[in-house]
């Protein structure tokens, strides 16, 4: 009898164990984190734009600008932008697909998700991590020009740079859900892009040496979470560092907690 | 309240509305409505669009927090008890909420992960479904390939695969050519026949109201009439008379002089009233008008003339367009200021 009473419930083990926690439910992260994946499989111009972008300003700026720039410690400017156009990939990717949510909740499958019976906190968790593996993912494609623009790979690089990015991308998704659960209108979408992300691109030292810099402008690179980024695939990638690599890892992940915290907090409130 | 079913034992009803009331600022989309649905019955909420339907299933459905009053499903409180709602209902929303990119199987796996459906029913239970709503041969097709149809009939399949204790519907034909609603309704009540499951439905189709047990009509957030179609119908009395003349104007007044009907509604043309035996009027009333008849029509009354007669306007009247639909529909989770 208490067989029948579960299945008719359609709720099995896991389900209740999740249900008493109240607030950490593996499948249904892993569900979200795998449906990004599929979709982002089955949309291949998402990752067509996101080369050609890439590319272009890698080359053009790279090639253009090389001859009025003064090497930094050997590098040369096509080198030297390099993380910078992985790290536009990644903010670009993550907040685009922290963004999407605005939408998917109100007319799409998230609609759907947010009406079962499972933690929001698992809904943003799982939506974090489905950001972040989508654009490490472009990140990576970026990556495979590191020949071209002069940069050499070798194995250890690319595992601390992949592991780099993916944090990196999880600070940008997180503070794009913050955005997304904030937003009011669909209207802001598209201000998302000059508000937030060329400012973060071009304030985070991906274009520029941040040595010598007018203290106000330091000061927002400092501010800048996506700064830490930039400096820490630089970093594993060429091997130039301003200070230690673990500020950067503290600083990501404290950020994304916060942020992913903050999230949490307006999700619950809006009820 | 206990409600004493057919073989005389007590049945507490599956959902239990009181008092239930939603504001958006000062407008109340929903101003108090009161219901019981007992297990197993199909409960059609009518009315037009804006009437006030969509923010009560919201509420229902735990996506939107009651301004006043209280909603019970299955003995558990929306608010309260929002995560144990959650999992004993199903919904099917008025718009389409599959993901086009995901094939049909995804869209059900992933449902089964999230409502928790224990691993070891997952595949039977997605082929059972599949196969209830005939779509078992296109289980890995990507739902982009999917008519309008056949996604209305996935996204019932998804909302069963939990085996809900309540499968809410929001005007889930809308948008469906005629043979294709017929299908769905058949494939609803096929449901209800083997799970015993109930149905709460909203829509502003006639047709698709007189497949319910019983319809409550809701009009600016108000319950106006609850009852079963055919006892909502008997309030029309007899026939339903429409005709149109020369000059209505002129008609109407010798209509209700001569013959003696006292309501009459002019609107698009046309005159219509009620009367007891239409077709032993219509030649008295032919005979005895000044003016020339164009056309006259006598039918039994239907769910519409209901509605017309309690509101004075025709349910159609109020259709909006899909951009006010959108914009209604931002406006009720505050997306946008008026």
């Amino acid at each position: 009898m208490s067989v029948s009473v579960e299945t008719r419930r359609g709720r099995g083990p896991q389900g209740v164990v999740a249900a008493a926690l109240g607030m950490f439910d593996p499948e249904a992260v892993w569900m979200i984190w795998q449906r990004d994946l599929v979709r982002f499989r089955r949309q291949p111009t998402r990752l067509y734009g996101s080369i050609v972008r890439s590319v272009v300003w890698l080359f053009a700026l790279g090639l253009g600008l090389r001859q009025s720039f003064v090497p930094v410690s050997g590098m040369n400017y096509t080198q030297f932008i390099f993380p910078g156009v992985i790290a536009m990939a990644l903010i670009f990717a993550s907040l685009q697909s922290a963004i999407s949510v605005i939408w998917d909740r109100e007319f799409g499958f998230l609609k759907e998700v947010m009406v079962a019976p499972i933690p929001r906190s698992s809904l943003l968790l799982g939506k974090a991590l489905g950001g972040a593996s989508t654009a490490t993912l472009q990140g990576i494609i970026v990556l495979a020009f590191a020949p071209l623009a002069g940069v050499p790979l070798t194995v250890t690089s690319v595992v601390a740079g992949v592991a780099l990015m993916f944090l990196t991308s999880i600070a940008m998704t997180s503070l794009g859900l913050v955005i997304a659960v904030r937003m009011t209108d669909f209207e802001g979408f598209g201000s998302i892009q000059n508000m937030v992300v060329m400012p973060m691109f071009l304030l985070s030292g991906a274009m520029f040496p941040t040595n010598d810099l007018p203290v106000w402008l330091s000061a927002l690179l400092v501010a800048n979470p996506l700064s830490y980024g930039v400096h820490a695939v630089r970093g594993v990638l060429l091997n130039y560092y301003n200070y230690p690599l673990a500020l950067d890892v503290a600083v990501l992940s404290v950020f994304s907690g916060a942020a992913l915290s903050i999230a949490l907090w307006l999700v619950e409130r809006e009820g | 309240m206990a409600i004493l079913s057919d073989q005389g034992f007590v049945e507490r009803p599956v959902i239990r509305v009181e008092g239930l009331k939603k504001s958006f600022g000062e407008i109340a989309a929903v101003d108090g409505v009161s219901f019981e649905v007992r297990p197993g019955e199909i409960f059609g909420f009518l009315g037009p669009n804006g009437a006030g339907k969509t923010t009560t299933i919201k509420m229902l459905c735990t996506l939107l927090k009651p301004t006043a009053g209280r909603a019970l499903i299955v003995g558990h409180d929306v608010v309260a008890e929002a995560a144990a709602v959650r999992a004993g209902i199903g919904i099917v929303f008025q718009d389409n909420t599959l993901d086009e990119y995901l094939t049909a199987d995804q869209n059900l796996r992933y449902h089964a992960m999230i409502y928790h459906v224990p691993r070891g029913q997952r595949e039977e239970r997605i082929q059972r479904m599949l196969e209830l709503v005939d779509l078992a041969d296109r289980r890995s097709d990507v739902v982009r390939t999917f008519s309008g149809g056949m996604k209305r009939r996935l996204e019932i399949a998804r909302a069963l695969l939990h085996l809900p204790r309540v499968l809410f519907l929001d005007e889930p034909t809308v948008g469906l050519d005629p043979q294709t609603r017929h299908y769905v309704w058949e494939y609803l009540r096929e449901m209800r026949r083997k799970h015993n499951i109930t149905i709460f439905l909203t829509t502003h189709y006639m047709d698709e109201a007189e497949n319910a047990d019983r319809i409550a009509i809701i009009d600016y957030g108000r319950i106006i009439a609850l009852d079963t179609p055919a006892a909502l119908k008997r309030m029309v009395g007899g026939d339903v008379v429409t005709l149109s003349t020369a000059d209505d104007e002129r008609a109407r007044q010798e209509i209700s002089t001569r013959l003696g009907v006292e309501e009459i509604l002019q609107r698009d043309g046309h005159l219509t009233f009620e009367v007891e035996n239409g077709e032993s009027f219509v030649p008295r009333l032919v005979s005895s008008l000044g003016v020339p008849v164009r056309t006259v029509s006598v039918r039994s009354p239907g769910l519409d003339d209901v509605f017309l007669r309690l509101t004075g306007k025709a349910i159609r009247d109020e259709e909006a367009g899909s951009a006010d639909r959108l914009k209604s529909r931002l406006r009720e989770r505050g997306r946008i200021k008026r």
